[in-house]
């Protein structure tokens, strides 16, 4: 290095420090583009010019630096996700945007909050018609939540056409069949409409761009915060609840009615709006917690796993098929896939394999073994079952779950030798998300008649 | 010239992956062989490079890794991967059939320059 190299470098240190304030760009980064700088001057300097003339000139080929940070944020947009949110109000500044926001969040939770009022009007009651709130719980509150995310990004008319048609035709389909009374297919519907419906919101979520993975990863996290969310603000109400009855009983007035024909089925539903703009919003304030309990918890299911197989190794006890064993199992998956995923959401798609994935290979290998020892178990005796609709309804959810974590483990386990990117793992649990939904609307819809509504 | 930003979007991907095909090779050689090749038309920002190499590690169609330059600094070298020979095949089809229909048009008729 010449002699005048000593302020130039401080202006390199400087450049890189300016880098190394944008949440998008990082060290790794900065450090590749700090290389291109000094490449760039090192050339230009042996064409005869001055170490000054060379920074000055490699740095206005950089580029803008504004526009290059959004560049990384566009193509890094999970590094983004911490300061989304904080961004729009900091530049518009005068805060309407927000005053808005919260105007329309409001209404739209009041309107999901008396949207279960509303049957009662024609006769409906919370105690007594209990299957047919069970059947359109979804309804009453995920339309008002696409329509938030239809307004909030802007749908296109068309696309709004459609979400709405979906969600009559969920509406028809809950509500036409002359179910039996207590009848299990009722409850397979009551349960599967909102596999189907919340498709429908992250249509409105992604503002209609479906087909983009990076914003359907968005939804996902999006999902496994607005849960904690959810979680977070029924913890509370359920305090507010408490102490409304408390507060009621000390003057000896009854106060059962208020809670539980007002305060919790409008709170319950008025909170998932709620919850949604706050994922929406405040997305910076807390950090992205679901990722977080996938740490937590996957080290400690893969020793529950372990620990499962060497009982049933060492004591030789079979798994006992009872009535609920293929939901339990059914559970299970599903909890496996969850920590795939989120785990596969917040993961830094650059790194090399760790000790982590191989956890999480290992959490995927034991679980498929377990789940394949239980369906051995019930293949064994299921002429002596029959086929009932909840039976069906669960080996088909197991089979659909079984086939994501088979090919996740043969994609990981190529990933971990190096065989393949990690990005093929994220693409292969996005794609497969709507084979949920599909499989739910078959459930919804041909499950009742089928089965004969019984 | 000052191609169109859609422009310079789109032909960033095959031009990237046709240099890594010729051999492995980083950030400021690759801009440095596209001006070359271009008799120097084809000016990129330099940084915008980084975040399409960035893409395109992520779809699996080149690989990174680190090393040292001859200068002993960390440098990040990229080479093509399998997928990324089989997409760099595909884009040159894509590109030879918006090439030769333009040049079907500018032989038609007689455009002024």
């Amino acid at each position: 290095m010449t002699a005048d190299s000593s302020p130039l470098e401080e202006q390199i240190l400087q450049w890189r420090q300016y880098l190394r304030r944008r949440r998008a760009i990082h060290a790794p980064d900065v450090e590749e583009l700090e290389g291109h700088l000094r490449d760039q001057m090192a050339m230009l300097t042996e064409a005869g010019l001055s170490g000054d003339e060379a920074f000055l000139i490699a740095i206005k080929r950089m580029g803008n630096l504004d526009a290059l940070s959004r560049e990384f944020a566009h193509e890094h947009s999970e590094r983004l996700w911490k300061q989304l949110g904080m961004v729009p109000e900091a530049v518009d500044g005068s805060g309407k945007a927000t005053r808005t926001e919260t105007l329309v969040v409001f209404c739209l939770a009041v309107a999901a909050a008396v949207a279960i009022k509303v049957p009662v009007l024609f006769g409906l009651q919370l105690d007594g018609d209990e299957a047919f709130y069970a059947r359109n719980a979804s309804l009453f509150v995920l339309p008002p939540l696409a329509v938030y995310f239809a307004w909030k990004r802007g749908l296109a008319v068309m696309t709004c056409v459609w979400l709405g048609l979906a969600f009559a035709c969920a509406a028809v389909f809950a509500n036409v069949f002359p179910f039996a009374t207590r009848s299990d297919t009722e409850m397979l519907s009551a349960l599967h409409l909102p596999i189907i419906l919340w498709l429908v919101v992250g249509v409105a979520y992604v503002g209609g761009r479906w087909f983009a993975a990076e914003r359907r990863m968005d939804f996902v996290r999006f999902s496994g915060e607005l849960f904690i969310y959810y979680v977070l603000i029924a913890l509370g109400g359920g305090v507010f609840t408490a102490v409304t009855m408390m507060l009621f009983n000390a003057i000896d007035i009854k106060a059962d009615w208020l809670a539980g024909d007002w305060l919790i089925p409008c709170g319950a539903m008025g909170a998932v709006i709620v919850g949604s703009w706050l994922v929406e919003a405040k997305q910076s304030v807390i950090e992205n917690m679901a990722p977080v309990l996938t740490r937590l918890f996957t080290p400690l299911f893969t020793i529950l796993l372990l620990a499962f197989m060497a009982t049933m190794a060492w004591t030789g006890s079979p798994i006992n098929v009872k009535r609920e064993v293929l939901i339990a199992f059914d559970l299970l998956l599903v909890l496996v896939v969850g920590l795939v995923f989120y785990a596969a959401s917040a993961r830094d798609r650059q790194k090399p394999p760790d000790l982590f994935d191989g956890l999480q290979l290992l959490l995927v290998v034991f679980a498929l073994v377990v789940d394949a020892l239980a369906l051995l178990a019930i293949a064994a005796r299921i002429s002596e079952f029959g086929f009932t609709p909840n039976r069906v309804a669960a080996l088909g959810e197991n089979l659909i779950l079984l086939i994501n974590l088979a090919w996740s483990a043969w994609v990981y386990a190529r990933f971990l030798r190096g065989r393949s990117s990690f990005a093929n793992l994220e693409q292969w649990q996005i794609a497969y998300l709507p084979v949920y939904s599909v499989w739910a609307m078959f459930v919804v819809v041909f499950f009742p008649p089928v089965f004969g509504y019984r | 010239m000052e191609l169109g930003k859609d422009l310079v979007a789109a032909s960033a991907t095959p031009l990237v992956l046709a240099i890594l095909a010729e051999g492995d090779s980083y950030g400021y050689a690759i801009i440095k062989r596209v001006t070359d090749l271009s008799g120097g038309h084809l000016q990129w920002t330099d940084g915008m490079l980084y975040p399409v190499l960035h893409r395109l590690e992520r779809q699996g169609l080149v690989a990174a890794k680190w090393g040292t330059s001859e200068s002993g600094r960390k440098r990040k070298y990229y080479r093509i991967t399998k997928g990324g020979r089989t997409q760099l095949a595909f884009q040159r089809e894509q590109w030879q059939v918006v090439d030769s229909t333009l040049r079907g048009i500018w032989m038609m008729k007689a455009y002024p320059t």
